[in-house]
């Protein structure tokens, strides 16, 4: 059953949009599964601002105040581990996986 | 202890220093004996202010200017104007065009004989801290200096670049650090200014700097090392031999007691209580000596 679940899903993967909120200082998706192509949107709603920067900086949503949005699009599969400037203990992994190929 | 009566209580610390936070004036002069910190003539003061994070609003404050002209205020109303004033660090929320332009403004209408600001992370967010230099430091390629004012040889650092896990002063900070330093004789009061705490206060919050150790072993053979650092918006002191670390207050909103809540972050506070936790902080140094009182004094109206 998992694994018909698994394969179904896998099935019908292509680039979508994820969303990522960010509340209580942490963001609420540790880990986010998108294949590549997809176009992840964090939304800040603390009254404290956070950013979105990648470990090795290759993305920095600059600083996101209250009700900010603020998106990335993820052409490459791989893991990208980020974290909050401002809060460096806020951590989250972006993993992107290849497109679906259409047969 | 509750947190009101934290910040109301007194304590000894390091070497002749006194130390109390009170919301009518310079009381810890009367925790002195009458040898340790006559506040005469020969007395001279600097002010710290720290965290006004202009642009915030919330819960925890919705007027973070009037709490800051308050602070300011105070500052004006000092029997003798201070040195100089120091900012620690996240002067504004988030480094906007309109929040750094309020600030300017207010800052100048401090009536000291010098300003210097320290950036908090709030200040560096979208560009490492370019545009804050420029308006607030001392040209863009100087991110650290020593000045000497108020009797005391300071070090204005900035620990929030780069952050990974805690504070970070870097390499090359350090080693400026160590050849400024190296220029001072022992019996020189030395003072330390950054955001982010130079001491483990609650490293599971950020609120440590993790190269802070290489800093404070270069500061152990002075005779009275004064630490003073912001970010963590309350007041906090630790003696560690003859170096005395003090966080201070915010003008803006306090945060939680460390460790008290899941995250740190603007506390809310009932509306009566939040002056009492916000002010500011008059450091004085009696000349020729390394008698050093740091008083705070909440921003609440006297009795």
């Amino acid at each position: 059953m998992l694994l018909a679940l698994a394969l179904a899903t896998s099935m019908t993967a292509s680039a979508t949009a994820g969303k990522v909120a960010i509340k209580d200082y942490a963001f609420q998706k540790p880990s986010i599964t998108v294949v590549a192509g997809s176009t992840v949107t964090w939304t800040n709603s603390d009254d404290d601002p956070h950013t979105v920067v990648a470990d090795d900086k290759s993305f920095d949503s600059m600083g996101l105040g209250q009700g900010d949005v603020w998106s990335h699009t993820f052409a490459k599969p791989g893991t990208y581990h980020y974290h909050c400037g401002v809060h460096p203990f806020m951590k989250g992994t972006v993993v992107v996986t290849a497109a679906a190929k259409h047969v | 202890m509750k947190r009101d009566e934290f910040l109301e209580c007194m304590a000894w610390g390091g070497t002749g220093v006194v130390y109390g936070l009170t919301s009518s004036g310079l009381v810890g002069r009367s925790l002195a004996d009458a040898s340790a910190v006559p506040l005469s003539a020969a007395t001279r003061t600097f002010v710290q202010i720290s965290d006004s994070h202009i642009g915030f609003n919330g819960k925890a404050n919705d007027d973070v200017v009037a709490t800051f002209q308050q602070a300011i205020d105070k500052i004006n109303a000092l029997p003798v104007a201070p040195e100089f004033v120091i900012h620690t660090g996240d002067l504004t929320h988030l480094s906007k065009p309109n929040q750094l332009d309020t600030v300017k403004q207010m800052l100048g209408t401090i009536k000291t004989g010098a300003f210097y600001a320290v950036p908090g992370e709030h200040d560096v967010i979208n560009d490492n801290g370019d545009q804050f230099f420029k308006l607030f430091g001392r040209g863009s390629s100087d991110r650290w200096f020593s000045f000497d004012a108020a009797g005391v040889h300071s070090l204005a650092l900035t620990n929030v670049v780069g952050i990974t896990k805690g504070g970070i002063l870097g390499r090359d900070q350090l080693e400026w650090a160590r050849a400024d330093l190296a220029k001072q004789s022992s019996d020189t009061p030395i003072a330390i200014m950054a955001h982010i705490p130079l001491y483990a206060v609650y490293p599971d919050w950020g609120w440590t700097t993790d190269d802070q150790s290489e800093l404070l072993d270069m500061l152990r053979r002075f005779d009275s090392v004064t630490v003073l650092n912001g970010h963590i918006h309350q007041v906090l002191s630790k003696t560690d031999g003859k170096i005395t670390f003090y966080t201070a207050a915010s003008t803006a909103f306090p945060q939680p007691a460390p460790g008290s809540a899941p995250k740190p972050g603007p506390l809310a506070v009932p509306a009566g209580d939040l002056a009492k936790l916000l002010g500011i902080r008059t450091v004085s140094i009696v000349e020729g000596s390394h008698q050093i009182a740091v008083v705070d004094e909440s921003l609440a109206k006297q009795n």
